[in-house]
């Protein structure tokens, strides 16, 4: 336990190091949060009472999102990993005496906890500092805001076990370009990042809820504001934890048979 | 013209090439393809869902949206399949590849866009013209000869605002040495956001897309003179003008080789 702590400290670390990116990064999100709010407001104006949360809890959702897209972005893989296993770096990994899928696993959640760290403030306190109604609101409680925190924590470890599933699949397929963005789309959609759940369609959205996809950042960000009741948050915490647990158990089964079966290439 | 010619043959063996290249991961270039449709195709889930609980958004309907929408995805994919090469121009400027560009006695423009050509955008290709075909026969417009070449119109100048946008961010690259995030906010932001009718978006965001980086001109205006709501021919040709976007976007690029400073080895 003690070596995958420091592969995560070290990560940590260095992830904390690139100031000027997460500068650019914070500029872009907020543009891109801005633009998402105008969005709805605009559909608010034209049927507000269609809509299935308030605006307000609407608002918070995508700043929040914003805010914490590095733990729940689908598509931030680390390049590193998928070029050790095509140029065959992968031997010196299985040299050591550790288990590659718990190390990764270690270095994925570090690097996106470190992004997070750096980006997440700068954006909340612009975020709050911008006027109603466009500005990010207050949580619903101080229980509902401890949920949220927990909320959050799990859906980080469903995302990145679902990560360490496309790392273990490129053991099979070699090149993980096709792999990542089929995967990528589908579970952008089904995660609420293309469109928060609730708008769905209410027939789809009880199916969609079900579904592992909805155990990543969906439930922080509706938890936070308090548009679920007490009944479909329990369920929902019990869903993310379920899924923590299946997937990441695919995954581990998966390494399995990857390392049993590995071809390391180049030369 | 003969040079013109010449030029085109040249594009034509960087992209032979290419293909060549791409042909040896069959499998993987069949799933980027279907990855490249499946994205563009979930942001019309996305506007599909929403007009499910919505019946119109700022006076516009699903089938008026959808029109802007396809059209916008199109002049993006065409841009996009000619000059998103110089998306990876950071990478050229860092390793130094672009003084081999140089020393070429060909246009160095050419040779940047014809290196990082990539097969696998037809993906996105085809989900766009899949769309601007339903798009177009989802819209309830009773088309006449102006407003087919309004169409044709707005494809000429997005293809030419994101054309330029995209050799801005190049540009930056002499001066900066790497890639600027922000960047893409006008890029892929504009695709994005660019889905709905930029009027949705209040008065002070169509002021900044009219004068400072022309998206309104080749999406709002001249979608409101295809919808009918406006009928002045000025609207009409309000895209064309657009083009000249790609004015200071050659000048920056011309400043900056000028400035350019080897940094690889």
């Amino acid at each position: 336990m003690k070596k995958y702590f420091s592969f995560f400290r070290l990560r940590f670390a260095m992830g904390l190091q690139y100031r000027a990116a997460a500068l650019a990064g914070i500029v872009t999100q907020f543009a891109w949060g801005f633009m998402e709010i105008m969005v709805f407001h605009g559909f608010y104006r034209a049927d507000a009472s269609a809509f299935p949360m308030s605006f307000s809890a609407t608002v918070s959702y995508v700043w929040l999102q914003q805010a914490f897209l590095a733990l729940s972005a689908v598509w931030m893989l680390e390049n590193e990993i998928f070029d050790s296993i095509v140029d065959g770096n992968i031997a010196y990994e299985l040299c050591r005496p550790i288990n590659i899928y718990n190390m990764w696993y270690s270095r994925n959640t570090a690097n996106r906890l470190s992004r997070a760290v750096l980006r997440c403030f700068p954006v909340l306190l612009v975020a709050a500092l911008v006027p109603a109604p466009y500005g990010m609101n207050g949580p619903a409680s101080a229980g509902h805001f401890v949920l949220f925190l927990i909320t959050l924590l799990l859906g980080l470890a469903v995302t990145v076990s679902f990560n360490m599933l496309i790392y273990m699949l490129t053991f099979f397929t070699i090149s993980p370009q096709g792999l990542r963005i089929f995967f990528m789309s589908t579970m952008e959609f089904f995660s609420g990042a293309v469109i928060p759940l609730p708008f769905f369609p209410d027939k789809l959205r009880q199916v969609m809820e079900l579904l592992p996809f909805a155990s990543m950042q969906n439930v922080a960000l509706r938890v936070y504001s308090g548009s679920m009741n007490g009944g479909e948050m329990r369920r929902a915490v019990f869903l993310q934890v379920f899924w923590l647990i299946v997937v990441t158990g695919a995954g581990k089964l998966l390494c399995r048979v990857a390392e049993k079966r590995i071809t390391v290439q180049g030369g | 013209m003969e040079k013109m010619w010449k030029a085109v043959g040249l594009y034509m063996r960087y992209v032979s090439i290419n293909v060549r290249c791409v042909m040896q991961y069959k499998t993987s270039f069949v799933l980027t393809v279907v990855g490249q449709f499946l994205v563009s195709f979930t942001v019309f889930l996305g506007i599909f869902f929403m007009f499910q609980r919505f019946p119109q958004v700022e006076g516009f309907t699903y089938s008026e949206v959808l029109l802007c929408f396809s059209v916008m995805l199109l002049e993006f994919s065409l841009a996009e399949m000619f000059a998103r090469g110089f998306d990876a121009f950071s990478g050229m400027v860092r390793k130094g590849e672009f003084d081999r560009i140089l020393v070429r006695p060909r246009n160095e423009i050419l040779q940047v866009l014809g290196s990082k050509f990539e097969l696998t955008r037809i993906g996105r290709m085809a989900q766009a013209v899949v769309m601007f075909v339903y798009g177009i026969a989802e819209s309830e417009v009773r088309w006449s000869f102006s407003k087919v070449l309004t169409v044709l119109f707005m494809l000429i100048g997005g293809t030419a605002v994101f054309t330029g946008l995209f050799m801005i961010y190049a540009a930056l690259c002499f001066f900066t040495l790497d890639g600027l995030e922000f960047m893409n906010v006008f890029t892929d932001g504009a695709r994005e956001y660019g889905k709905y009718p930029i009027g949705i978006y209040g008065k002070k965001m169509l002021l900044f897309t009219t004068f400072i980086i022309p998206y309104a001109l080749v999406q709002y205006y001249p979608l409101l003179y295809v919808l009918g709501r406006r009928t002045e021919r000025i609207f009409m040709f309000l895209p064309l003008l657009a083009c000249w976007f790609l004015l200071p976007a050659g000048i920056l690029w011309k400043f900056g080789v000028r400035h350019y400073k080897s940094s690889g080895s």
